[in-house]
């Protein structure tokens, strides 16, 4: 019997729901740790970015508007699509130089912080929401609220579980994410968002990117509908004139740990607002 | 056979129309100036690959910004909802007249389109402007009222001040072949516009076939239309880029053979700034530069307008922009 031809996978981004190649045509070669092409991955120009801000803005209400407990439920379900492809998440960590063992056990850690967050969603208002006393007859609280569209950048290492430990939070309280993931880990971002497409997640709340991220930072940190940027992933010396771009519109810049779970992070992608109420007699 | 004459576009135009004479005996058409119309069938396949080539032309920086200044001078801003108060009303206009009050260069749009009852608000609020208002009038969207009540309709709709009326063709009475009875009914709805100017819509969705929207084309153009219009945007099918090419092709034959121009308004469903450059694309390179003017090409939208405007911001800002940067309609 014939040997099988290989059926290789296309690696290509995620808008709205879609996996669309980039519009501008590019692509950039992953290289494994023995110098042998991996695979051609997509690499995002910046209308791809312009169109995964659009979606996620239009995505964003719907979102946000779903009850907590719902949200909850679809993030658990990503967790359960993920447990189902294990194998697939360890081999591609592998491939891009990831030991055996510490590969397994980070895609472990990252199917079970999705499973952390879910749990949060209906939850960490109760923690983050506060009574003020104030001088006066009055209610007073204060409550989190999503920011809106985020933009996230990933960190390099670790790969899998630091994208999860970033885009997890941001959804919980109702924001949708614009995801910039760079060249050093494309294959289980793009995964992770085939496990998102197919996790009752509603088209345009994810949009993952892969690409040259230094390229499209600046885009995104200019854009006027993207709420906040999330700048974990990105190096510490990046340039001042770059991040003053954020000021225009006044995102919120957040910058936090690669591999995280807390509460506290949950807050970081979250509006606190608070509401004064007449006490009645 | 008539020599076709030299027309504008590029050199490489695909043929969408085969040469022999329709065989239709029953409509036969004749121009207002008397010239009998020679209706020819349309093929579709090679319609479809040229309207797909207007959408692939790179709109260079430079010219982006005449390309939406000339798409927002083009366009009838809209509202036609059974919502519509007069405050809304007023709001559209004032748009209209300024779209963007932060930048005084950006050209008023060329009318602002309402239903009847509305027409005397938007009258008081554009007069002195350049802006023209259109009434949809004569039983939109459907049409199925009697004649003489249609034509109530546009009278009081010209009588209150509406300097342009959109009607609707009898689909019913065209689609059994009743192409008198559709031609007669223009006719008189023409007659009772007086100075208003007269766009007629196909309703291209309910029409079924390009053979049909061309044959509605020129009845509708020999019938006295200033403007032919694709669709109501009440139903699924609005404008396309074959419907609207379709038109063109046909306007630009009836310019040809009768040497009368007429407009095309293309409605329903133009929400993109880029959706528009395509369409001037189209016209400029059917119909040629001098279809490129309000006068003889409209777009019929609401949201378009924003669109454009945040196309803007982008070019002068160099950011992208989103929905929080313009009015909410």
């Amino acid at each position: 019997m014939a040997e099988r031809l290989d059926v290789q996978k296309t690696y290509k981004l995620f808008i709205g729901g879609a996996f669309p190649r980039s519009e501008s045509g590019r692509t950039f070669a992953l290289v494994g740790t023995d110098g042998s092409l991996i695979a051609n991955v997509a690499q995002a120009s910046r209308k791809d970015l312009r169109d995964a801000v659009v979606a996620a803005r239009s995505a964003q209400a719907g979102w946000a508007a779903r009850t907590a407990y719902n949200r909850g439920q679809i993030l658990y379900r990503v967790a359960e699509v993920m447990e189902g492809r294990r194998t697939q998440f360890v081999e591609e960590l592998r491939r891009c130089g990831v030991e055996a063992s510490a590969a397994r056990q980070e895609v472990e850690r990252a199917i079970d912080r999705w499973v952390w967050y879910a749990g949060w969603c209906d939850k960490f208002h109760h923690l983050a929401g506060t009574v003020n006393s104030v001088a006066g007859p009055y209610f007073n609280f204060t409550m989190p609220e999503p920011t809106g569209v985020v933009g996230i950048l990933t960190p390099d290492a670790p790969g899998l579980l630091g994208l999860v430990s970033r885009l997890a939070p941001a959804l919980v309280s109702g924001n949708t994410a614009v995801v910039l993931t760079g060249q050093a880990s494309p294959l289980t971002a793009v995964s992770m968002a085939e496990v998102v497409a197919t996790s009752d997640v509603p088209g345009g709340v994810v949009n993952i990117l892969t690409g040259e991220t230094h390229d499209l930072l600046p885009w995104l940190l200019g854009h006027r509908d993207v709420n906040a940027v999330d700048l974990t992933g990105a190096s510490p010396d990046l340039e001042a004139s770059v991040v003053a771009e954020a000021a225009e519109n006044v995102k919120r810049l957040i910058r936090g740990e690669p591999d995280d779970q807390s509460p506290y992070v949950i807050a970081d992608f979250c509006e606190m607002k608070t509401v004064w109420h007449p006490v009645g007699r | 056979m008539v020599t076709p004459s030299p027309r504008p576009g590029r050199l490489d135009e695909v043929s969408t129309e085969v040469a022999t004479p329709s065989a239709s005996s029953v409509f036969a058409p004749r121009s207002r100036s008397g010239v009998a119309l020679r209706v020819t069938p349309v093929d579709e396949v090679g319609l479809e690959a040229r309207a797909k080539t207007f959408t692939t032309r790179s709109i260079k920086t430079t010219s982006k910004r005449a390309a939406i200044h000339l798409a927002i001078s083009c366009i009838d801003l809209t509202t036609l909802e059974g919502m519509d108060t007069p405050g809304k009303v007023a709001a559209l206009c004032r748009k209209a007249v300024r779209p963007d009050p932060t930048d005084a260069a950006i050209p008023p749009v060329a009318a602002v389109c309402v239903y009847p009852q509305m027409v005397p608000v938007a009258v008081k609020y554009t007069a002195g402007t350049p802006v023209g208002v259109a009434s949809v009038a004569g039983a939109f969207p459907s049409g199925q009222s009697s004649l003489s009540v249609r034509i109530a309709d546009i009278e009081q709709a010209v009588a209150d001040g509406a300097s342009e009326i959109d009607i609707v063709i009898s689909r019913g009475a065209f689609l059994s072949g009743d192409y008198h009875y559709v031609f007669n009914e223009i006719e008189a709805q023409k007659a009772a516009c007086g100075r208003a100017h007269l766009k007629v819509i196909l309703e291209t969705g309910e029409l079924g076939s390009f053979d049909q929207i061309r044959k509605a084309s020129m009845l509708a153009m020999a019938a006295g239309a200033d403007f032919i219009k694709t669709s109501t945007g009440k139903v699924a099918n609005n404008s396309s880029m074959p419907v609207a090419l379709c038109m063109a092709e046909a306007i630009r034959d009836y310019a040809e053979q009768t040497g009368e121009v007429v407009g095309l308004k293309v409605a329903g469903g133009i929400r993109t700034a880029k959706q528009a450059w395509h369409y001037l694309v189209l016209i400029g390179e059917t119909l040629g530069a001098d279809w490129l003017t309000p006068n003889r090409f409209r777009i019929g939208a609401s949201s378009l307008l924003n669109d454009l405007l945040l196309q803007l911001q982008k070019l002068d800002t160099g950011r992208y922009s989103g929905p929080n940067y313009v009015s909410v309609d």
